[in-house]
């Protein structure tokens, strides 16, 4: 795709986005029904899962950016996997602030340990690791070798937290339970937010690529115009 | 023997080679010359493979195709640092490196590598013990254990004694005469002049000069190398 | 192939029996934790049997840690990691035998370990033993498996072994929470048909970042 059409794509993607969430914030804050025992407090639903859901798949694509940086040795995938990276620890972020938000009025504590709240803190931890390693590797070719190797290890390790955690939360049980059931009547607000969200992703993942793309060339500027002295 | 074509290699914008060439025959002892900082290590390393270049091509024994596995079994490398244990014994070490190249590792034949190196005598303590040239002198046996075909050596002459400089130079002949391909990096002109056929000068990344050892003398070539690293 | 992994392995133990570097600090670390805690827990004494599965495997943790920095950084030293790197081996095979000395290493500060327990908080255990050495040992394995590689990681970076807790601790969590559960399972309810679960969680986690690791050892060796 050439410039000119990335460009077109950016504009499209953009109205969309403001589109999406504009229908996003009117569902979920007006068309949605009020739910019975928490109120409007519940609306933070349609913000708190999705985020987590597109945090995972910033993470799916990081570790297939990571595997195929491995396979092909091309610096692209190495931009992707970056790019998915930071996006993805944005969006756990979004999951971890919104949980405590939700827990107070609900339980009067800020935070739960529930099974979703606690993978989500660890699964944040696992990539502000990926993100630690990268920085503190100044060589560009090795830390993409050694982030994507610790990428590889991140997403693996992701499913056996879950089921760690929530097995240890099964012999400790909390009285404290999110709400997991949506109603029908929920469902288009959650999907609509869900879609927005994904959106969202998308163009900031773009963003971010072309701004690591953007360092590369002038890397590789600097190279040529060293070979040429 | 080696082919290398187009080699460069980047730590993100320093450019430590930018497209080096260079054909080694088989048999030939190639001594490297630059400036510090020139790219004399950064090129044994990546020929070692110790290092990955960031583009050009390099094929160890053309024209045969060897996995880096291969590659490895067919060199040896040394450098300033010894990569012996300095908590174990001159023997322990040599036993160690041994298996893992699946080399003899019983006692008497790791006692006669020894001796080819002088240190018959002394094997039983530890490396940490050892005098630089002593250590030097154990390296030399570790890293040519297997008898590889090429040797790789950077700058190995530094440290060393005389009786150390004499020994060196004694083991690289014979191994020259035993027919080896020999590249060692190296700062002392008239030693590497003494020591080589062919004489190359790595400048800003790239072979500057690259002349067979028949074609001039050694005040020629000092010349010529004092010119290229003036240039700038 | 196993001729040289015991190699590694031999010549790692062979070193470390001589210095005792990584098994002084690795016991001595691991016996001060245990005084720290005592401390803090001092507001929950009558209970602390309770409280010894988390304490134990923190004091595990932490000198593990210790021990794995120290796996790369003796290699560093004049430079070993080249000569390592010039032997035609698999790089798996220097990932398998160094992961397996850093296994014996910790399991010998563990049971030291778990011995000053016993006397700090006043515990007697008899027939749990061989369950605890089953606990031990797969936790271990599980713990050295993923740390081995992300030592290999962290020794490359600016910062060094200061890395390597920060990369390895959200990994390993799923060792230390089943770890923990099953030791307490021991120590606590006795209750043996629940250490299916936990055992089997860590066994999957050994196995998968056992494989991993040494697919991946490659891309990390460097010098």
């Amino acid at each position: 795709m050439d410039h000119k059409s990335q460009s077109r794509l950016d504009t499209v993607l953009g109205v969309l986005l403001l589109v999406s969430m504009i229908g996003a914030l009117y569902m979920a804050f007006l068309g949605a029904p009020r739910e019975k025992t928490m109120g409007d407090l519940q609306r933070i639903f349609y913000f708190h899962v999705p985020a987590g859901m597109t945090g995972l798949t910033a993470f799916a694509v990081n570790f297939v950016a990571s595997v195929m940086f491995l396979v092909k040795k091309d610096r692209w995938w190495d931009n992707l996997a970056l790019s998915a990276a930071e996006i993805g620890v944005i969006f756990v972020s979004i999951v971890l602030v919104t949980g405590p938000i939700w827990a107070k009025p609900v339980w009067f504590v800020w935070w739960t340990w529930s099974p979703r709240l606690t993978s989500s803190l660890i699964l944040w931890m696992l990539y502000v690791a990926y993100l630690l390693v990268r920085n503190y590797v100044p060589d560009p070719d090795r830390r993409a070798t050694m982030s994507a190797v610790f990428g590889i290890v991140a997403f693996v390790d992701a499913p056996i937290v879950w089921f760690s955690v929530r097995w240890w939360r099964d012999i400790h049980p909390s009285p404290m339970l999110e709400t997991g059931g949506l109603s029908p009547a929920m469902r288009p607000a959650f999907w609509t937010c869900w879609a927005a969200f994904q959106i969202l992703f998308i163009y900031l993942i773009r963003r971010r690529f072309y701004l690591e793309a953007a360092r590369n060339n002038v890397e590789w500027l600097v190279r040529r115009a060293d070979t040429l002295r | 023997m080696i082919e290398v074509r187009g080699l460069a290699k980047y730590f993100g914008r320093f450019s430590a080679l930018r497209d080096l060439h260079l054909s080694v025959g088989e048999g030939e002892f190639i001594a490297l010359f630059g400036r510090n900082g020139a790219g004399k290590t950064t090129f044994l390393r990546i020929l070692a493979g110790l290092s990955r270049p960031s583009s050009g091509e390099m094929r160890i024994l053309a024209p045969h195709v060897l996995t880096p596995r291969e590659a490895r079994g067919s060199m040896g490398y040394l450098s300033h640092n010894t990569a012996l244990y300095a908590d174990l014994t001159a023997l322990e070490n040599l036993r160690f490196f041994a298996r893992l190249m699946n080399l003899p590792s019983g006692d008497g034949d790791l006692a006669e590598k020894i001796a080819r190196v002088g240190l018959l005598g002394r094997e039983r303590e530890p490396v940490r013990n050892y005098s630089r040239g002593m250590q030097q002198r154990l390296a030399i046996a570790r890293a040519f254990l297997h008898d590889p075909v090429i040797l790789l050596l950077d700058e190995p002459f530094t440290g060393l004694d005389q009786h150390g400089t004499d020994f060196l130079k004694a083991y690289l002949a014979d191994a020259h005469a035993r027919g080896r391909t020999c590249l060692m990096a190296i700062h002392d002109a008239p030693l590497g002049y003494e020591l080589a056929d062919r004489l190359v000068v790595i400048e800003k990344g790239v072979a500057a000069l690259d002349v067979a050892k028949a074609a001039l003398t050694l005040e020629q070539f000092m010349d010529r190398y004092k010119a290229l690293a003036e240039e700038r | 192939m196993l001729a040289k992994i015991w190699a590694i392995f031999r010549k790692d133990l062979l070193i470390e029996l001589r210095t005792k570097d990584s098994l002084n600090a690795m016991l001595f670390f691991g016996i001060v934790v245990l005084v720290i805690f005592n401390f803090a827990l001092e507001s929950v004494r009558e209970s602390i049997r309770s409280a010894v599965p988390g304490v134990l495997w923190v004091a595990f943790a932490f000198s593990g840690t210790l021990g794995l920095n120290r796996m790369f950084a003796a290699e560093k030293e004049n430079s070993c990691l080249q000569g390592l790197l010039m032997l035609p081996v698999d790089r798996g095979v220097i990932y398998l035998g160094k992961m397996l000395a850093a296994t014996v290493f910790m399991l010998i500060t563990e049971v030291v370990i778990f011995v000053f327990s016993l006397v700090f908080f006043n515990l007697t255990v008899w027939n749990e033993i061989p369950y605890l050495v089953l606990v031990f040992f797969i936790g271990t394995l599980g713990f050295t498996a993923v740390g081995a590689l992300l030592s290999a990681i962290s020794v490359n970076t600016k910062m060094r072994e200061v890395l390597l807790p920060l990369i390895l601790f959200p990994v390993i969590l799923p060792i230390l929470v089943n770890a923990v559960e099953a030791t307490s399972i021991i120590l606590n309810t006795v209750d043996y048909r629940t250490l299916k679960l936990p055992l089997t969680i860590m066994s999957v986690f050994t196995i998968v970042f056992g494989t991993i690791s040494y697919l991946l050892f490659e891309y990390v060796l460097e010098d």
